[in-house]
């Protein structure tokens, strides 16, 4: 199958960046280091096109009602201009994606909805919205990914560089909300969110000014060192930050609970796609949960590395490893049965073929000050 | 060692034989580029039988473990342990100080077949 590639492959190609498949997409891996990258995210700000997310739009008077039905959160109390985490489940409680859904409102004043999903869950969610919204005729569904590009600015000195950019009134944005704005006259939707642990704003932007948009963002952060960061950094930053990625931490056979995502799961006074299922296993939880993990040494435990209780049992396993590049030790998430799970217990990991130490810890790895 | 006058794997791997037979095995500046980041390397004993052809150790970067393979058969009578704790010294001086392991050759093996210098850049150039 061909690469599609994002409105900025050129750009990454033109600058060093090192091109990667990444769920049917052409993107950067990494254009310096990942270490550079990940700390200049950490110091100062790094620039990610997450071009290659879905991006969908959904119209009407009954479209919160439709997306309420999907989602484990509440959309129907949604104030306009909120952005929320949630997931999307099927009837037995497995998560099919996790996403965010943002209430917003069109500059001619029309509300709607925006739903971002995972790139490699696009085609999935798709086929699984078709039947729900034969049910609702009368919702306006655009799937606007070709049509635009996802720009994201994180890090300490992202506030100063998108209120150059931005009238005061867009860049004031709080945590988790968005606003539909412009930036020097192209259309723009801003949210105050990410996937990094730090904070920051994410864009979406008409395809054919994503370069522009870039560029501006490049020059705005100059003085700040801003640098474009690849997926290998956002890996890394995402780890740190103890969230999870889909394939890795999320999957159809996982249940939030399972996850450690109960707080994403509203089954309060509401009824949805897999809330029968959920609410069983919110009392009855399956026996591994997520956890975090730091190890010993300098080798990184990677995902499938097995964990052993003290008597050499399969107790779990990594859903995610790497060195930490703030921490300087390597660390990991990891599903480990629910009675091992424990904060400051002890196991053993298996790195192909030889044993490290690894400690259970609190997620998240790293939390920055002020959050 | 001058990276002209040394073999090469096609997986980046340099070898040469210094002035007592003994083969020098390190990897080069082109697979240092790919990895960045590096963490963490596993080398063998002294002591140690090594075929070519074969994984003798590995190096791990934040995004990945790569194998190491030797590029002869031998035994490994020095280890550069000193790089383990010190893994710029790699890309700093990849075909020198950057040398991982040297290897005592087997009886009745040889340099032969690897690549030569200019066969091994036109295999990077071409990825």
């Amino acid at each position: 199958m061909e690469l599609q590639s994002t409105p900025l492959s050129a750009w990454h190609i033109a600058n060093q960046g090192r091109m990667v498949d990444f769920a049917g997409y052409q993107m950067p891996v990494q254009y310096s280091s990942i270490v550079q990258e990940h700390t200049a995210t950490r110091t100062t700000a790094g620039l990610f096109d997450i071009s290659h997310m879905g991006r969908l739009r959904f119209e009407g008077n009954r479209a919160h009602e439709l997306l309420d039905h999907l989602l484990t959160r509440r959309v129907t109390d949604m104030q306009p201009g909120q952005v929320r985490y949630s997931l999307m489940c099927n009837e037995e409680g497995g998560v099919l994606d996790d996403v965010l859904i943002s209430n917003l409102e069109s500059p001619s004043g029309r509300p709607y909805f925006l739903l971002v999903v995972n790139a490699s869950n696009r085609p999935k969610i798709l086929k699984w919205l078709a039947p729900h919204l034969a049910d609702y005729p009368d919702i306006a569904f655009t799937d606007v990914t070709d049509a635009t590009a996802m720009i994201s600015i994180q890090g300490p000195s992202s506030l100063s560089i998108i209120q150059r950019l931005f009238e005061p009134s867009s860049a004031n944005l709080r945590y988790y909300h968005s606003v539909v704005t412009d930036q020097m006259s192209k259309p723009c939707v801003l949210s105050r969110t990410g996937y990094t642990g730090e904070d920051g704003f994410e864009l979406i932007v008409r395809a054919e000014d994503a370069e522009r948009v870039w560029e501006n963002l490049l020059l705005a952060g100059r003085e700040a060192q801003i640098q474009p960061v690849g997926l290998g950094a956002r890996d890394t930053l995402r780890l740190e930050a103890g969230m999870p990625l889909y394939g890795h931490e999320l999957a159809e056979d996982i249940d939030p609970f399972t996850a450690g995502l109960g707080f994403a799961v509203n089954l309060k006074d509401r009824s949805f796609v897999g809330s029968q299922s959920l609410q069983a296993i919110k009392s009855n939880p399956r026996e591994t949960s997520r956890v975090g993990l730091r190890l010993t040494g300098r080798r990184a435990a990677r995902e499938g590395a097995k964990l052993l209780d003290r008597d050499n049992r399969v107790v779990g396993s990594v859903s995610s490893g790497s060195f930490s590049p703030t921490l300087q030790i390597p660390i990991a998430m990891a599903f480990v049965r629910r009675e091992l799970a424990a904060v400051g217990n002890t196991l053993d990991v298996d790195i192909r073929g030889s044993r490290s130490n690894a400690e259970i810890v609190k997620l998240p790895f790293y939390q920055r000050e002020n959050a | 060692m001058k990276p002209e006058e040394l073999k090469y794997n096609a997986s980046h791997e340099w070898v040469g034989l210094d002035s007592d037979g003994l083969a020098v095995i390190g990897i080069t500046d082109f697979a240092l580029e790919q990895l960045t980041d590096l963490v963490y390397m596993a080398l063998p004993e002294v002591g140690a039988q090594v075929t070519a052809g074969e994984e003798f150790g590995e190096v791990e970067s934040v995004k990945a473990v790569s194998p190491l393979y030797s590029p002869v058969s031998g035994e490994v009578v020095e280890v550069h342990s000193e790089l383990v704790e010190s893994l710029e010294k790699l890309g700093d001086d990849p075909f020198g100080n950057g040398w991982i392991i040297k290897v005592k050759l087997a009886d009745g093996a040889s340099l032969d077949g690897l690549l030569d210098h200019d066969s091994y850049r036109k295999q990077c150039s071409d990825a």
